[in-house]
C-alpha cells in the first residue's frame, strides 16, 4: 500500500496518532519544565541553609577567639573533601587565606547574597594552565557557585559558598530524559499508526470494498465480520442486518410487481380483448352497450385491486397516521356485522356476533372497519360449502394482555398449514377459491391492518372451517 | 349516464359548476359531461386562475383538484372560506388515504372524491351538494310522496300505514328522503349511514336498500325507490 503523505494524513489513524503525539509531546515538554524549575529551586534553597549554617559556626568561632581563630577554622574546613567555598581577604580584595584561588571580579564589593551565580577556580584546578603560561581565566573553568559576602568587624571581607556543579547536573540529566522520552513517543506514535491505525485502516478498507461490490449490484454480498466482536465487527453485523431488511423488501417489492403484473395485465388484456372483438365484428348497438358497460365493470374491479395493493404498500411501508383514536372493537363489530347481516342472511349463512360491551383499542376506525369485513366476507362466501347449516361467528375476547377478535365459520376450511400461511399473502388465492370472486387481496389487507396496530393476524383451523383471528395488544392490561 | 338521465330523471335545477383542474383532457370531459346533464360548467386550468374565477363568478358548486401548478386546490379552497366564499366544494385527488382526506375536508372542502371515479358518482355528489346550501337539515317531518319520516319521533309511516325499521334503516332512508330527488349513490350511502369509506368486496349495501324496500314498497300500489343503473339509487314520489 504506497501511500504519499497527503493520503498517509487523509486516514483517520494517521490523523489521530499524529494528534495525540502532539498532545503528548506538550504535556511532557510542559511537566519536565515544572519538574525541573521545581527542583532546582529546591536544591538552591537547600545551598543556601547550608551557606546559613556555616555562616552561623564561623560566626560562633570568630566570637570565640577572635580573627586567628576564624582563620584555623576557615583553613581546616577548606581541606576537607568536598568542602563549601571559604575566602578571607583584605579591604582591598586581596585573597589572604581560604581554598579559592579566584574568583569573577566584583564579588566582593557588594556585602550579603550574590545576586547571580558567579564562576571561579579552587586551589589545586587549573594548575596545569599556569603552568603552561595561559592566564588565568576564572570564567572559562565552567564552576559556578553562589555565596554569601560579610564584613568582619575589621573591616576584612569573608565569603562563604557553595558550589552549583549537582543542580546542574540533575538539570542536564532532565533535559537529557526529555529529548529521550519524545524521541520515544514520536516512535510509539509510528508503531500504533503502523499497527492500530493500518490495521483499522484495512478494516475499513473492507468494508468500502464490500459496500462498492454491493452498491455495484450484488445485493447478496455481505460486509466481512471478523468475530472479534469488537465495534468494526457490531458495524458490519447492524449493516448486514439492514441490507438483508432492505433485501427482503427489495425482494417484496419485486413480488409485488410480478404480481401486480400478472394480476393487473390478465384483465387488461381482457378488457383490450373484449373492446377488439366488439369493434371487429358488426355489432348492434345493444351490443356495443353490453361491451362498454363490460369495459367499466373491469376497470372499476383494476381500480379496487390497484387501491388495494397501494394501500398495503403503505401500511406495509410503515405508514404513520395522525388520525389513530380510540377505537370501540365491540363497536366495530356490531357495525359490520349489521352491514353483513342482510348479505349473510340472502346467502342462507347465519351470522351471530358476541361482542359484548365496549373493548376499546388505540387505531383506526376506518382500517379496523374494513379488515374486519374482509374477512367476514370472505366467511360468508366459504362457509357456503360446509356439510351443516352455513354459519358465521364474531367473537371478541380479552384476556392476557391481547384482545382477540376471531371471525368463525363452519366451512371447508384450509387443512393444510402451508396453505394458512399462504393466504394472508398478496394475491395468493388458493386453488379452490379461484371459483369465487375477489382480488385475493383481502387477507393481506387485513394482514397489514394487523401489522399497523401493532398485532397480528392469526388462521387457525376451527374444525370444520376456518378461524380468523385479529389478535391486538391490550394497552389497559399489560402483564407485569 | 348522461344517457339514463335522459332516459326518464328528470334534471335537478341546473347549476353553474366551476371545474378548476390542471388535466386538459380531464377538464374538458367534465365540461362536457356537466354540460350533458344540463348544467354550465366554466373550466379553470390552475390554481390561480380558478381562485380569480370563484372570487368573482357566482357558482352553485366548485369541483377542485387538489394537486395543480401554481397553487394547489386546497390554498384556493383555505383562501376562498377566509374571503366568506361558503360555494360548496368537492375536492378530486389521487390521494386517497383516509389522513388525505380529512386534511381536505379540514381545508374547507365538502367532499372529497379520489380519482379515478365514475362520473355518475362525481355528478351526484355534486348534485347533492348545491342542495345541501338549501338543506332540510332542520325540517323535523321529510315527505316524500305519501311516505312520511318524523326525525323527533323516529317513525315512518305510508299513505298513513305505521312501518317498523331497524335504527340502520331508519337512517338509510331518512338520508334517502333527505336527498329525494337526487341519485344517491352507494359509495355515499356507505359514507353516510355507515361512517365507512372503504369499498367493501361485496355489495351490501344493495342487499340493505333492497330490504328497506321491501318495507317501504310492499304492499303498496307505487315504487318509490327507485334504482338508477350504473349510478346507485333515487327516492322519488310522484
Amino acid at each position: 500500500m504506497a501511500l504519499s503523505v497527503p493520503a498517509i494524513m487523509r486516514t483517520t489513524a494517521a490523523r489521530l496518532s499524529a494528534l495525540y503525539l502532539l498532545l503528548f509531546a506538550l504535556c511532557a515538554i510542559l511537566l519536565v519544565f515544572y519538574m525541573t524549575s521545581l527542583s532546582s529551586r529546591m536544591l538552591t534553597a537547600q545551598t543556601q541553609e547550608t551557606i546559613n549554617d556555616e555562616v552561623l559556626g564561623l560566626a560562633r568561632a570568630y566570637q570565640r577567639g577572635g580573627l586567628p581563630t576564624l582563620v584555623r577554622v576557615v583553613e581546616q574546613r577548606s581541606r576537607q573533601p568536598g568542602a563549601n567555598l571559604y575566602l578571607i581577604a583584605d579591604t582591598n580584595g586581596q585573597i589572604l587565606t581560604g581554598n579559592v584561588r579566584s574568583l569573577e571580579p566584583g564579588v566582593l564589593e557588594t556585602d550579603g547574597w550574590t545576586t547571580r551565580p558567579f564562576s571561579y577556580q579552587r586551589y589545586g584546578e587549573g594548575e596545569a594552565d599556569r603552568q603552561r603560561g595561559v592566564a588565568s581565566a576564572p570564567a572559562a573553568t565552567g564552576h559556578n557557585a553562589i555565596a554569601v559576602v560579610l564584613r568582619l568587624p575589621n573591616q576584612m571581607i569573608m565569603l562563604v559558598g557553595r558550589d552549583l556543579g549537582e543542580p546542574e547536573r540533575f538539570r542536564a540529566v532532565v533535559s537529557r530524559a526529555l529529548m529521550l522520552a519524545v524521541g520515544m513517543m514520536g516512535l510509539g506514535g509510528l508503531l500504533i499508526w503502523f499497527f492500530v491505525g493500518r490495521a483499522a485502516l484495512k478494516r475499513i478498507d473492507g468494508v468500502s470494498e464490500a459496500s462498492r461490490r454491493i452498491m455495484g449490484g450484488d445485493l447478496t454480498g455481505r460486509l466481512p465480520v471478523t468475530g472479534a466482536g469488537d465495534e468494526f465487527d457490531r458495524l458490519s453485523e447492524n449493516l448486514n442486518t439492514m441490507l438483508a431488511r432492505i433485501a427482503m423488501l427489495n425482494e417484496g417489492l419485486k413480488q409485488v410487481s410480478d404480481n401486480i403484473a400478472h394480476d393487473l395485465k390478465t384483465p387488461l388484456t381482457r378488457l383490450r380483448n373484449r373492446a377488439e372483438a366488439t369493434l371487429a365484428g358488426n355489432h348492434k348497438v345493444a351490443d356495443y352497450r353490453a361491451a362498454l358497460e363490460g369495459t367499466i365493470a373491469e376497470s372499476d374491479h383494476l381500480i379496487k385491486t390497484f387501491n388495494a395493493i397501494l394501500m398495503i404498500s403503505r401500511l406495509e411501508a410503515g405508514y404513520s397516521s395522525e388520525h389513530t383514536t380510540r377505537v370501540d372493537l365491540a363497536a366495530a363489530v356490531r357495525d359490520v356485522v349489521e352491514l353483513y347481516e342482510p348479505v349473510a342472511e340472502e346467502a342462507g349463512v347465519a351470522l351471530e356476533a358476541d361482542a359484548g360491551t365496549t373493548c376499546m383499542v388505540d387505531g383506526n376506525r376506518e382500517l379496523i372497519g374494513q379488515a374486519l369485513s374482509n374477512i367476514v366476507d370472505n366467511a360468508i362466501k366459504y362457509s357456503q360449502d360446509a356439510t351443516a347449516k352455513p354459519a358465521v361467528r364474531v367473537a371478541l375476547a380479552r384476556g392476557g394482555g391481547r384482545i382477540r377478535l376471531t371471525v368463525t365459520d363452519n366451512g371447508q376450511g384450509i387443512p393444510d398449514a402451508t396453505d394458512r400461511e399462504r393466504a394472508t399473502e398478496r394475491f395468493v388465492r388458493l386453488e379452490k377459491s379461484r371459483s369465487q370472486p375477489g382480488s385475493g387481496l383481502g387477507l393481506s389487507l387485513a394482514k397489514a391492518v394487523m401489522k399497523f396496530h401493532g398485532g397480528q393476524l392469526d388462521l387457525a383451523p376451527a374444525d370444520p372451517g376456518l378461524s380468523v383471528t385479529m389478535d391486538f395488544p391490550d394497552k389497559e392490561d399489560r402483564p407485569k | 349516464m348522461a344517457a339514463a338521465r335522459t332516459a326518464g330523471i328528470a334534471y335537478n335545477d341546473a347549476m353553474k359548476i366551476l371545474v378548476i383542474e390542471d388535466d386538459r383532457e380531464a377538464a374538458n370531459y367534465l365540461e362536457k359531461a356537466f354540460t350533458e346533464a344540463g348544467h354550465t360548467a366554466h373550466v379553470a386550468g390552475d390554481g390561480e386562475t380558478g381562485f380569480a374565477l370563484a372570487d368573482s363568478g357566482d357558482y352553485d358548486v366548485m369541483v377542485v383538484d387538489r394537486m395543480m401548478p401554481r397553487r394547489d386546490g386546497l390554498s384556493v379552497i383555505a383562501a376562498l372560506r377566509s374571503r366568506g366564499n361558503t360555494t360548496p366544494v368537492l375536492i378530486l385527488s389521487a390521494l386517497g388515504e383516509v389522513d388525505d382526506r380529512v386534511t381536505g375536508l379540514r381545508a374547507g372542502g365538502d367532499d372529497y372524491l379520489t380519482k379515478p371515479y365514475a362520473f355518475s358518482e362525481l355528478l351526484a355528489r355534486v348534485e347533492v351538494l348545491n342542495r345541501r346550501a338549501s338543506a332540510k337539515e332542520s325540517e323535523t317531518v321529510y315527505r316524500v310522496g305519501d311516505l312520511e319520516l318524523d326525525r323527533l319521533s323516529h317513525s315512518v309511516r305510508r299513505a298513513g300505514r305505521e312501518i317498523t325499521l331497524q335504527p340502520r334503516e331508519f337512517r338509510l332512508l331518512e338520508y334517502l328522503m333527505r336527498h329525494a330527488g337526487q341519485v344517491v349513490t352507494r359509495t355515499m350511502l356507505l359514507e353516510n349511514v355507515w361512517d365507512y369509506h372503504f369499498d367493501p368486496q361485496t355489495n351490501v349495501i344493495d342487499v340493505h336498500v333492497s330490504r328497506l324496500r321491501g318495507k317501504i314498497e310492499k304492499g303498496f300500489d307505487a315504487p318509490i325507490l327507485h334504482t338508477i343503473r350504473g349510478a346507485g339509487y333515487m327516492l322519488r314520489g310522484d
